[in-house]
């Protein structure tokens, strides 16, 4: 078998050999047993609890695990919002670079604090090392924490027994962090660091090419960024090419580290919720269907993105690697194309290959992955939005076997679908809603600028970037003139809407159910982890997430692909 | 079931619901289904693009826009036509038993002061107020609902069960209800209003198969809100559409949006949704059930835990005598006259069987002579008998009070009478002990016999996922081998009512529902905790009202249908849902290139059923999605059949029928439809 394909099958399996005992781990700090971190994490955390005043044994309700979620993130919001406003002449910033104007620095606190990293500004010349760890790297860790936190009290009300208490918010992000996010970024970071990856705070470097220019390389504290952001569903990079640059992602070992890192907890946030509840059954349904999804983007990607461009072979040049355009030499068309759906199917969004030379249809299979945004999904918060398509397709398929619908002994009735449909309604609601405003707002001013590839392909550029913001995934399509006013506050109205009610709604379902009664498995209840359920999960998936993009889809990567075809 | 084998659409029935359908066109009453209100706005849109297409030529033909309209305007009418319907054929139904309550004159008792004077009085069946008393008369039509509270009569109930053995009813017991309409044959009886006019179990019913008073299950409402999600999902689709278009400078017509909304969303279950609620009360109806409300038919699906009396439901109510066994130094002959002596008097079932069994033993029967006492059954003695002139005092009962009445008089027990009882226990009879004078004489064996099927119907409710219960007063050994004869899952012996209560309790709290009949006073307060509590119509009055559902055939395993009924409801509510949503795909495979394909020639490629015009396709489309209304109204009034394979096999086959049916049949329809549809547009 191609090299390539085999090397994009060693990163997948090796990715969920890795997650299975990751997920027996996860399920292990959620349940507060005792994991071997406990002898230098207990005395840190017990000092953070006791400055703060928190009793870490208190379980809170779901409301009050929302109300200290949305706290602690607004007061970060106007953490960052100050750093970023005032890096220009905040310490640690060798290379003199500016703060950030209002609204860019709007986007991008909420960027970072909704797990998104969208990025209307390059690393090199737009941040201070400052802004850098206190701000951009801080959030990468407690915006993927706080998606574990969430997640981790949806887990805690699945279980099979009536009450309220869920747990404590606090005891879940604090272990979420420093048990699980801290240490696995550290072996990434150590691995990129072992290869070539710089992690100082110096400023930048110049040598003499072989042409004999004098070039200049951005340095600074690159590598301890680049674990968290892949290992957090974050994928904001350090540079402003992400992980296509070879300080960030130097070479192939990287690059399967990198690209495992992206699905790793996202998977073993599936089987920790089958050790955690008992349900290992449960978990292989849900996992099995995410692959499922997965996979249906990942093989015909793959294959198109090796058949090389069709535009470019009517030149009359041959493609043997493939469609090469935007890619790294050194990782191929198989690797680019599988980074490329794995970045976006969970939400990390980072890069390794641009996505806006891809070609049309691998571009409409990342987009799906993000307007689905729950085949593996972002850290926790991909979960959350799994859940949601569980409790409509239990709903659906209770009723077809003639019982009211329950889901782990939980009825669910017209409150839960209340809020699941809105949940479910929201998705299309933003990445439609933006786009049809930008379409609008394009058609009247055509001459507005920040549209460089008016055609299909600008569509699929507009659509790309407001399903980036509503799927909390960050990467671009590039070609738009991202930093202006209209799409820093725009993106960032998106992402922030798009980051909170998706974990509200969930959680109140799942808070909702928790306080009601449990009813035993009968004969007659719906089993949902069989076959047959993941299949009702998939298609309500496929018909109500997918099916409603088609339009869309259609006058973009729809349209370009069929166009070239026409000579 | 008693069905009557009507058509689906009778011809009287099919002309009121035509007319029904234009009446509901109303935006006020539509307004209740939000699926099908969005489609009479698309249509009323329609209609005055229509009238713009006379002179102007940018939004299509006039043809074109008005053919649009015209399937718009049926998509409404064939939705209002499957409620209309299901309404129509619920109040058929209704009437049929409405008509047994016709204006009556009623015989009342005048009340003077504060006592019941003898005076008669004819009034109007009407004017009876609850509390009122009448008396009924043979061949008296029993004026309104009530409860005998004095005297016994045989009635015919045929007019309401459709059974034309007569039954008897008397005052006093747990068979003391008799209903409005039914026929007293004999006897004289004094009944008490139970209802005010109006507010009978029957009325209650006329208004849930009646549109405008019917209230939403909770099942019904949760999936309204998932369809009204659906709806503006399909709103938010069609709405982005129009500055992408413009941004493609691809013009789409008013006509295309309305069509492509209104085949996306799920106007299928959408119009068929309440049909299906009238019509699974209507079969509840039809089954002779009358329910208080949707809810308990609905409930009645989720059923885990079922009760049911021993005595007339599992078996066939009389114990039948098998065996005398005597004592060590009795003579058969005098224990069989004993016996007989001691049954002369007794008229049960179980009695005469005794005389019977002894009549073929050869004996010569006795007639019975005035002067002997009878003592009558009590629950503190559990025993009857006679006290014959000579002061010969013979009793026979339960075992442990026949012991206790033996030991108490200074008599042992014979071990071998003993052995005999266990032994006639263990084989699910129930022995008779029989004393004379203190002195036991023998003991006589009663045999339960098991209604012939009903293993079969146990069978059926065990693979629902149901758990049967029996109840008896029998003994736990006789209990255990009927149970298990039977096919029970468990059983609760020697049940006092509050035996029944504290078992429901038990099962709710561990999250169960539990259903059970009942026909006593007695069952009056388990009734009312259980979930789903179906009381006999014969039953007293305080059972009806603790119960929430009363059968008119006073047939304990009715349960057993109305769980059929409750399942089929929700069942057709989701396989229903599930193929209007699957029906997108074809459609959005359709409408999406036919909308594109005049600016974007390449997108000709999307068109994967070759469909012949973009005209074509858009209104093979919306045809489709109105006929297809018309097609599945008799499985919405039918209900989606129910088969008892288990939850996953049910889902796995509904979703092959259903589901994957739902996305191949529009390819093939509209196919069709376009090759028709394609030679005008």
């Amino acid at each position: 078998m191609n090299t390539e394909i085999l090397g994009v099958i060693l990163t997948f399996i090796l990715t969920v050999v890795c997650a299975i005992p990751l997920g027996k781990y996860i399920a292990k700090v959620f349940g507060g047993e005792a994991t071997f971190l406990d002898t230098v994490f207990n005395p840190i955390e017990k000092l953070f609890f006791q400055i703060s005043g928190i009793n870490p044994k208190q379980e809170m309700t779901w409301k009050q695990h929302l109300t200290a979620l949305l706290t602690i993130n607004l007061l970060w919001f106007l953490w960052a919002m100050f750093i970023l406003m005032n890096q220009g002449w905040l310490p640690w910033n060798p290379d003199g670079n500016p703060s950030m104007s209002a609204d860019l620095a709007f986007n991008t606190a909420i960027s970072f604090l909704a797990n998104t990293n969208l990025q209307h500004y390059s690393g090199e010349s737009g941040m201070s090392y400052l802004g850098q760890i206190a701000c951009l790297t801080l959030f990468q860790f407690i915006s993927a924490g706080a998606g574990m936190a969430v997640c981790a009290m949806v887990f805690n009300a699945m279980k099979e027994r009536t009450t309220d208490k869920l747990g404590n918010f606090y005891n879940y992000f604090l272990k979420s962090c420093t048990r699980i996010l801290l240490p696995l970024s550290l072996v990434v970071a150590l691995v990129t660091l072992f290869n070539g990856t710089p992690m100082n705070v110096e400023g930048k470097a110049s040598f003499i090419s072989m042409q004999g220019d004098t070039v200049q390389v951005s340095r600074g504290p690159a590598a301890a960024m680049i674990g968290i952001k892949q290992i957090g569903t974050n994928g904001g990079g350090y540079f402003g090419v992400n992980s296509a640059h070879p300080l960030e992602n130097p070479n192939y070992l990287t690059n399967i580290v990198e690209v495992g890192s992206i699905i790793l907890i996202p998977i073993a946030m599936v089987f920790a919720l089958g050790y955690y509840l008992k349900r290992k059954k449960l978990a292989y349904t849900i996992f099995g269907v995410m692959t499922l999804g997965f996979l249906l983007f990942l093989i015909p990607s793959i294959y198109l993105e090796m058949n090389g461009n069709t535009a470019i072979e009517r030149m009359g040049i041959t493609q043997q690697m493939g469609s090469m355009e935007g890619k790294e030499v050194r990782f191929g068309s198989a690797a680019s194309a599988y980074w490329g759906i794995a970045t976006t199917v969970t939400s990390n969004g980072s890069v390794n290959a641009m996505h806006d030379s891809f070609t049309p249809l691998t571009g409409m299979f990342t987009l799906l992955g993000m307007m689905i945004n729950a085949l593996y999904g972002g850290v926790g918060v991909g979960f959350l939005n799994f859940y949601v398509f569980i409790i409509i397709a239990v709903f659906i398929s209770g009723l077809m076997v003639g019982r009211t619908p329950e889901f782990l002994g939980k009825k669910i009735e017209a409150r839960e679908m209340k809020i699941a449909t809105i949940i479910a309604l929201l998705h299309p609601l933003m990445i439609l809603g933006a786009t049809a405003l930008s379409s609008f707002i394009f058609v009247k001013n055509p001459e507005i600028g920040w549209l460089n590839n008016p055609s299909f392909h600008g569509f699929s550029e507009m659509l790309y970037e407001y399903t980036s913001s509503a799927a909390n995934n960050g990467s671009g399509f590039e070609g738009l003139g991202d930093n202006t006013l209209w799409w820093n506050i725009s993106c960032g109205i998106v992402m922030v809407l798009s980051r909170f009610l998706p974990i509200i709604g969930p959680v109140a379902i799942a808070g909702i159910l928790a306080n009601k009664k449990y009813i035993p498995e009968s004969a007659g209840t719906l089993k949902t982890d069989t076959g047959t359920f993941g299949l009702m999960v998939f298609a309500v998936i496929f018909i109500v997430a997918a099916l409603s993009f088609f339009p869309a889809l259609t006058l973009g990567p729809i349209a370009e692909y069929f166009n070239g075809f026409r000579v | 079931m008693k069905t009557q084998p009507t058509s689906l659409f009778q011809a009287d029935l099919v002309k009121e619901a035509f007319a029904a359908s234009f009446v509901k066109l109303n935006p006020k009453i539509m307004f209740r289904n939000p699926v099908m209100f969005t489609v009479e706005l698309g249509t009323l849109v329609m209609l005055f693009v229509t009238i713009y297409s006379i002179n102007h030529t940018d939004q299509g033909s006039f043809a074109y826009n008005l053919t649009v309209l015209i399937i718009l305007f049926l998509t409404l009418l064939f939705a209002n036509f499957a409620e209309a319907i299901a309404e129509a054929r619920g109040k058929a139904q209704a009437d049929s038993l409405r008509k047994t309550r016709e204006e009556t004159p009623a015989k009342v008792i005048k009340q003077v002061g504060e006592m019941y004077l003898n005076e008669i009085q004819i009034v109007n069946s009407a004017q009876l107020r609850k509390g009122d008393v009448f008396v009924c008369e043979a061949g008296d039509t029993i004026p309104t609902d009530g409860e005998i509270i004095e005297g016994l009569a045989t009635i015919d109930e045929s007019a309401i069960t459709g059974e034309s053995a007569p039954v008897i009813r008397e005052s006093g017991g747990d068979k003391s209800s008799v209903t409005g309409g039914t026929k007293v044959l004999s006897d004289k009886i004094k009944v008490i209003v139970t209802t005010e006019p109006g507010e009978s179990f029957l009325d209650k019913m006329i208004a849930l198969v009646e549109g405008a008073s019917r209230q939403k299950t909770p099942n019904e409402i949760a999936l309204t809100i998932l369809l009204a999600g659906f709806t503006l999902i399909f709103i938010i689709v069609c709405v982005a559409l129009k500055p992408f278009a413009d941004y493609a400078n691809t013009p789409i017509t008013i006509a295309a949006f309305i069509s492509l909304f209104v085949c996306l969303i799920p106007t299928t279950i959408g119009g068929l949704l309440s049909a299906i609620g009238i019509a699974g009360m209507d079969r509840a109806l039809r089954a002779n059930v009358i329910t208080k409300s949707g809810k308990a038919v609905e409930t009645a699906g989720d059923i885990d835990v079922l009760l049911l009396d021993k005595t007339g439901t599992i078996t066939i109510g009389n114990r039948k005598a098998t065996n005398f066994y005597a004592a060590n130094g009795t003579d058969n002959k005098t224990f069989m006259n004993a016996v007989v002596l001691s049954s002369l008097a007794d008229d049960t079932p179980e009695g005469k069987s005794i005389i019977e069994l002894a009549g073929s033993h050869g004996l010569k029967i006795p007639t019975l002579q005035n002067d002997v006492e009878l003592i009558k059954f009590t629950a503190e003695t559990r025993s009857s008998g006679v006290n014959l002139p000579n002061g010969t005092r013979i009793r026979k009962g339960a075992f442990d009070s026949m012991k206790n009445l033996a030991e108490n008089a200074g008599n042992t027990f014979p071990s071998e009478i003993a052995d005999k009882v266990k032994f006639i226990a263990s084989n699910g009879g129930t022995p008779l002990v029989v004393t004379q004078n203190e002195k036991v004489l023998g003991v006589i064996e009663l045999q339960d016999i098991i209604k012939v099927g009903i293993q079969e119907r146990f069978e059926r409710l065990r693979k629902m996922g149901i758990k049967t219960v029996m109840v008896t007063g029998d003994n736990p050994l006789t209990a255990k081998y009927i149970a298990e004869k039977a096919g029970v899952d468990d059983f609760i012996a020697e049940a006092k009512p509050e035996d029944k209560m504290n078992y429901i309790k038990a099962e709710q709290a561990s999250g169960k529902l539990v259903a059970m009949m009942g026909d006593g006073t007695n069952d009056a307060p388990a009734l009312a905790q259980s979930d789903v509590g179906v009381a006999m119509n014969s039953g007293t009055v305080a059972a009806k009202e603790a119960g929430n559902m009363v059968d008119l055939d006073n047939d304990p395993t009715k349960l057993i249908e109305i769980v059929e009924i409750g399942k089929q409801l929700l069942m057709t509510r989701g396989t229903l849902t599930t193929f209007s949503i699957a029906n997108d795909v074809a459609k959005y495979f359709a409408i999406v290139p036919a909308l594109f394909i005049a600016s974007i020639p390449s997108l000709q490629g999307l068109n994967i059923m070759h469909l012949h015009s973009p005209e074509s396709a858009i209104l093979s489309a919306v045809i489709f999605n109105a006929l297809i209304i018309p097609a599945l109204i008799p499985l919405a009034l039918r209900g989606v059949d129910y088969k008892p394979i288990g939850a996953s096999a049910l889902l796995r086959r509904n979703l092959l029928i259903y589901g994957l049916g739902g996305v191949i049949i529009p390819f093939i329809g509209i196919k069709v439809l376009d090759l028709a549809v394609g030679m005008f547009f």
